[in-house]
């Protein structure tokens, strides 16, 4: 038997990842985000499988460092990261506790890729403020801080906020 | 040609589009008429270099020469560049620069929303991933059109120009040839007719919506499938390559 498959389980492997945040939204990490997809163990290779949120997402290299970081802390020095594209990633994948930890941040949460489709189709969003709950906002571009957000303003407590788009 | 041939020209042809263009819209970094529309078009710009990364390393992949995305982006000369010559072409003004994406974002949606049904799984994978990108990126450039295009008499006109100035470059889009006749037949690529109508329907709404006029010129102007390119890709590919090739397999 190989030393690594002994020594730690899958469940314990993505426990540890799970301490890695997103490299641009500290919040939440690459487990809430739905980002790290599977741990597998063959002979003495540990495979760690990702997926991009956006295919020119400039952190997907970071997220690859610091998972080769962390699985060196504990002893494992056989790694390979291995992007997948399928399936592509949505962000249905980011749980409902992670929304509530964006909105706490100040980053209006993505609601279901469905609502953003009709969106899409020319219909209003009813986006809430993350500061202050009021639904009076109003879209300032469909571009934000990065490739994965829209900016947005309150019209009401009259602060910008990011939202995270649908995909 | 065998079909592993053909794929290998065919991604060159989709990832090349998308790195030029993508590198086109990344020098309007610093010089967007406004904050919110510099930002939207370097998002735009990462977007169509993330997907031409993607392309190009499985092309990489598929010819099997050891050759990884970065040395087919920074190590091969004009002549061997497969991108359509409207990608290439130069900012010009705001306006110039919307008419030039529209009229090629509305092609890649369409394109790749049939390439999704690709027979080749790494490509369909890659073109649904992509596929939600570009109906962000298409919603913009629709939208600045109808805002110039029925805005004041002055980006009326502008926009007008563009259009008149990049439709010659419009058929190209369309040419198919031994390569898409093979892998057409593999089920791995869509016959660009279907592709056409979809896209010239679309245009003529928006450009009709936009109080537009479908520019009249005949001229077509093509070449890119031969690596017959415009002036403007040599003085692009010198500045994108240039420190590539200046400090070769340096990392950082
Ligand atoms: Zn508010």
């Amino acid at each position: 038997m190989d030393f690594i498959m002994t020594t730690y389980s899958k469940d314990q492997i993505f426990n540890l990842l799970s301490e890695i945040p997103d490299p641009e939204i500290p919040v939440i990490n690459i487990i809430d985000l739905g980002i790290l997809r599977d741990v597998k163990f063959e002979n003495n290779l540990c495979t760690v499988v990702i997926t991009p949120t956006y295919t020119g997402c400039p952190a997907m290299k970071v997220i690859e460092d610091d998972i080769r970081c962390k699985l060196k802390e504990i002893g494992i020095e056989n790694i390979k990261v291995e992007l997948v594209f399928s399936p592509a990633w949505t962000t249905d994948w980011i749980s409902e506790e992670a929304k509530e930890k964006l909105r706490a941040y100040g980053i209006a949460p993505p609601d279901h890729s469905t609502v953003d489709k009709k969106v899409l189709l020319g219909k209003a969003r009813e986006l809430k403020c993350p500061l202050c709950g009021s639904i009076h906002t109003e879209m300032i571009s469909q571009f934000g801080s990065t490739a994965c957000k829209a900016l947005y303003r309150c019209l009401d407590c009259k602060e910008p906020f990011d939202y995270f788009k649908c995909l | 040609m065998n079909i592993q041939e053909a794929k290998f020209e065919y991604l060159l042809r989709l990832g090349d589009s998308s790195l030029i263009i993508g590198h086109r819209l990344s020098e309007w970094c610093g010089h967007g008429p406004i904050l919110e529309e510099d930002i939207a078009l370097i998002n735009i710009a990462l977007d169509f270099v993330g997907n031409a990364t993607s392309i190009l390393a499985y092309a990489g992949q598929t010819e099997g020469n050891g050759r990884d995305e970065d040395a087919l982006a920074y190590l091969r000369s004009e002549r061997e560049f497969r991108n359509l010559l409207i990608t290439e072409q130069p900012n010009g003004d705001y306006a110039n620069t919307i008419a030039r994406q529209f009229l090629f974002d509305t092609y890649m949606f369409f394109l790749y929303e049939e390439l999704k049904n690709s027979k080749d799984e790494t490509l369909a994978a890659i073109a649904v991933k992509s596929h939600k990108e570009i109906t962000y990126h298409l919603r913009h450039t629709t939208e600045w059109m109808y805002r110039l295009g029925d805005g004041t008499a002055e980006s009326h006109e502008r926009l007008q120009n563009g259009l008149n100035d990049l439709w010659m470059f419009t058929p190209e889009m369309f040419d198919m040839d031994e390569v898409d006749a093979l892998l057409i037949k593999e089920g791995i690529v869509p016959d660009l007719n279907k592709v056409k109508a979809s896209w010239e329907k679309r245009v003529k709404e928006v450009i009709a919506e936009a109080t537009l006029k479908l520019p009249e010129t005949t001229f077509k102007q093509k070449g890119s499938r031969e690596g017959k390119h415009s002036e403007h890709l040599g003085f692009l590919l010198a500045e994108m390559q240039y420190v590539h090739r200046s400090f070769p397999d340096s990392n950082w």
